[in-house]
């Protein structure tokens, strides 16, 4: 005979092994001059993919770094396995199955993908120093258990933002966490990676893991998410479930009002030849890539993460100068030794990577708007017109509906999707003639997109060329009037608009 | 804009403006001494211009090359070299500036030289010791720490060997007017306003800042980030030229171990003052009040007749807090410590 008390503790139990895995309610969180959380709610079920949906803005890192305990809130109760929980800090959110991969990546640059993935838990030989052989040793395991091909022992800052990527997964994963949290893990991803990571997912959660799963990206949710919730403006807007609503219903939510996803290229006069490159090599990193730009035109450019697309505009804008081959800009051969030189010839490069490469950090929003643009038309006598770059920054700021109490904020404390458009604001500045973004509209929310796109494609009216590369492939179809395709170093085509689609550029890129 | 909540009292009860979180400390201090006097000494630390003035003359020299190290520390480097530079340009500068007539000169034949020759000397001399060091990190790619402590020590022994230890004395008239009366105040606070226009205006000053708060994104954003390092070091190098001129004006003699450890006083000034050591932030206005600090310090001390030992141990402790309270003042504005 068990007694009524151990009875209601077993009630108790089986209630909370069947309840939800992680309850948040009446969440509030101000930073100065924002509320970015106010009455916020949540529910995580136990081996679910719970997607958190919204603009760019909306709340949904800061609540995510609230459950990992990054921020304490100003109300509101977060409940795990049932109890009422107050976390002190991140590692206390670890420590009680907890674990976050954020949106910016924050690995260490100079340390081994091992060490990254171990750090604080390093395994100790019997002198208590680290015992570096099984710590990589645990991270073949863990790599093989993810299906990850990297080696433990290389420095992460020799590895692509999609490897950091994956190492970052792989990190959060080796805490053997109840609760995971991803924050666009797939905004550096290309599909393959993607449907690799989608497989990662799949197999948590059968292992029961609760997973809260941040993106943009519409089609992601219907694969992989069970249920969603939507915020905007801070505020908690509704969840359901995702095979029961349509992406229409969704967007509804997420910006009150109908849009169009993509923005197709508009037709613009494709006119003389730009910049033509010929026979441009990067010993080791990519061969022999010819091409012409045309003014008006938009070339797209895929392939798989790894295939050298970054590395060939890094070397078009003298990041990484090219090894051999010829650029010519109007005809002209010229030498780029270094970005200052390309911007001599009207280039502007929207980078990849945002913390490494774009944002100044410590910086506010103007600083980092006006950078690029204080070439000589904006400044006299060594000073800076700053009338006129205010004005010109305030329209930008208006076009791309950056969101912010001021341009006098830093930009640290902007989120990701609006930090990304504080720097194609810095690009459009400059009033280039030949553009070249990396992943322009990463991180970046449905509405604000197509707004981009739309914005690309009137400059391609006005006869700036166009140099764009994109892990999504419908954006890369639906903006591009030509499609170049690299694999592993290699050009491997060039597709016309017309007789482009995914299969075709997928069988190129892959080979 | 329109979908942002502001609301303006929890933002102005938030957010103190950091220059008037310096100048409180500023007040603060002031106010302590202050209070202190009347217990200890019976009478008014403040009310007493003639120890106020004394105050500023004796930091004006440090102060100036705190203005030279704030910008090196904004682009996330550092300057080790400014005390020793002082003592060369000191140095150097005077054996152009001593009287006609004066027959155990340096150079005998080179007396009573007219005012601008001692100056241009001592204010290249720094200069071209700032575009070394900017030459040297720019170049090689070592370490402002290395790059500069090397110039430190050289400058260092450049100062003893050039007149083998011998002090130089008897300045011109004309040179001696330089360090008279309130004239290094005046420098000081001028050099102050040239750099805070400098560094808030001009393009050399947004570049300064984009560098330190990230070097990749500034090459990317088409910054020459070699040649831009090389100006910010060599106008640091003139400015302890200038400060080295100073010194030897106001001495009316210069030797060898001059300037010793104003590099420190100087990095103190700038870090108390607000200049963060990883680079990017920083202001000129938080520097020249860090001076004030550093000054108003040392001199309450000798008003309070305490301990000159004492003095440094509570210096020491003075500029970790400063520190430390920067660090917390930016925890503060929410981001995580982690
Ligand atoms: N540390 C901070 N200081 C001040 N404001 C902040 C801070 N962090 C976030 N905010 C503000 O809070 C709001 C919500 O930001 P959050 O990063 O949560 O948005 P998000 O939904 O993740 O957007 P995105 O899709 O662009 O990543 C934004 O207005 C942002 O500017
Ligand atoms: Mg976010």
């Amino acid at each position: 005979m068990i007694s009524e008390r151990t009875q209601a503790a077993i009630d108790r139990f089986k209630s909370k092994a069947d309840g939800p895995l992680l309850e948040i309610e009446g969440i509030r969180k101000e930073f100065p001059g924002v509320v970015a959380l106010d009455d916020v709610r949540l529910s995580l079920r136990r081996g679910t993919v719970h997607a958190l949906m919204g603009e760019n803005g909306a709340g949904k890192s800061t609540l995510m770094k609230i459950i990992a305990g990054i921020y304490t809130p100003e109300r509101g109760t977060i409940r795990l396995r049932g109890d009422e929980v107050t976390l002190s800090g991140p590692l206390d959110a670890l420590e009680r199955g907890i674990a976050m991969i954020h949106q910016e990546l924050a690995l260490m640059p100079y340390m081994t993908v091992a060490e990254n993935i171990w750090i604080r838990r390093e395994p100790l030989n019997r002198l208590g120093l680290v015992d570096h052989a099984a710590m990589a040793r645990r991270t073949r395991d863990l790599f093989a258990r993810l299906n990850i091909a990297i080696d433990p022992l290389t420095e992460v800052r020799f590895l692509t933002v999609a490897q950091r990527q994956m190492v970052e997964i792989a990190k959060a994963v080796s805490y053997d966490s109840d609760v995971l949290i991803m924050d666009e893990p797939t905004s550096a991803l290309t599909e393959t990676e993607v449907a690799h990571l989608f497989a990662i997912i799949r197999d948590l959660k059968s292992r029961g893991i609760g997973i809260v799963y941040i993106t943009h990206k519409m089609n992601e949710l219907f694969e992989i998410a069970d249920e969603f919730s939507v915020f905007r403006d801070g505020r908690y807007v509704g969840t359901h479930a995702s095979n029961e609503v349509t992406r229409d219903d969704i967007i509804r939510m997420m910006v009150g009002r109908d849009i169009t996803d993509m923005f197709p290229k508009e037709p613009a006069d494709i006119s003389d030849t730009i910049l033509s490159v010929d026979g441009l090599s990067l010993d080791g990193v990519f061969h022999d890539i010819s091409f012409d730009l045309r003014k008006g035109e938009i070339l797209g450019l895929a392939g798989l993460v790894g295939s050298g697309r970054s590395n060939v505009a890094e070397a078009l804008f003298g990041v990484t100068p090219a090894t051999s081959g010829r650029i010519r800009i109007d005809g002209q051969a010229v030498r780029i030794a270094s970005p200052a030189d390309a911007m001599k010839h009207g280039m502007a490069f929207l980078t990849e990577d945002r913390k490494e490469t774009g944002c100044f950090l410590p910086l506010s929003i103007l600083e980092n708007m006006q950078l690029a643009m204080l070439q000589d038309q904006n400044v006299r006598l060594g000073f800076v017109e700053q009338r006129a770059v205010n004005r010109q920054c305030a329209e930008m700021r208006e076009t791309l509906r950056v969101k912010t109490p001021s341009m006098d904020e830093r930009i640290e404390n902007l989120s990701g999707g609006n930090q990304q458009k504080v720097l194609i604001a810095r690009w459009l500045l400059t009033r280039p003639r030949i553009l070249i973004l990396d992943e322009p509209t990463r991180g970046i929310d449905v509405g604000a997109k197509a707004e981009i796109h739309r914005l690309i494609s009137r400059l391609a009216g006005q006869g700036v060329a166009v140099i764009m590369i994109s892990s999504e492939l419908p954006e890369v179809l639906g903006m591009s009037d030509r499609i170049m395709v690299m694999h592993e170093g290699h050009m491997t085509g060039i597709l016309d608009r017309a007789e482009a689609d995914q299969v075709k550029i997928m069988e190129l890129a892959a080979r | 804009m329109d979908n942002v909540q502001i609301e303006p009292a929890a933002r102005k009860a938030r957010r103190l403006p950091a220059d008037l979180g310096i100048l409180m400390v500023l007040v603060g201090v002031a106010l302590v001494f202050e209070i202190m006097g009347w217990i200890f000494q019976g009478q008014s630390f403040l009310m007493n211009p003639q120890r106020l003035t004394i105050m500023i003359l004796q930091v004006s020299v440090v102060g100036i090359i705190a203005i030279g190290v704030t910008q090196v520390i904004i682009t996330g480097g550092i300057d080790l070299s400014s005390g020793s530079v002082v003592a060369m340009t000191a140095m150097v500068a005077m054996s152009f500036a001593q009287a006609a007539g004066y027959d155990r000169a340096v150079y005998p034949s080179l007396t009573g030289l007219p005012v601008l020759v001692p100056l241009a000397i001592g204010l290249g001399l720094g200069l071209l010791a700032g575009i070394v060091n900017g030459q040297l990190i720019a170049r090689t790619g070592i370490p402002p720490f290395i790059a500069t402590l090397g110039m430190m020590v050289t400058a260092r022994g450049f100062a003893k060997w050039y007149t083998k230890g011998q002090p130089i004395s008897f300045p011109t008239d004309g040179f001696a007017a330089i360090g008279n009366g309130a004239l290094p105040v005046f420098i000081f606070l001028g050099v102050a306003v040239i750099f805070h226009i400098l560094l808030k205006y001009t393009r050399y000053g947004k570049f300064t800042y984009a560098i330190g708060a990230n070097a990749q994104a500034a090459r990317v954003s088409g910054i020459n980030v070699q040649r831009h390092l090389v100006k910010v070091y060599a106008l640091a190098g003139l400015l302890s030229g200038l400060a080295g001129v100073v010194t030897a004006a106001r001495a009316e003699t210069a030797q060898a171990g001059m300037g010793m450890m104003y590099e420190l006083d100087a990095i103190a000034a700038a870090v108390i003052g607000g200049t963060s050591l990883s680079g990017g932030r920083g202001k000129i206005f938080g520097t020249v009040i860090g001076t004030l600090i550093l000054g108003l310090m040392m001199s309450g001390f000798t008003f309070l007749r305490v301990d000159a030992y004492y003095q440094e141990i509570v210096k020491g402790v003075i500029i970790v807090a400063a520190v430390v309270a920067d660090t917390y003042r930016q925890k503060g504005r929410g981001k995580a410590g982690i």
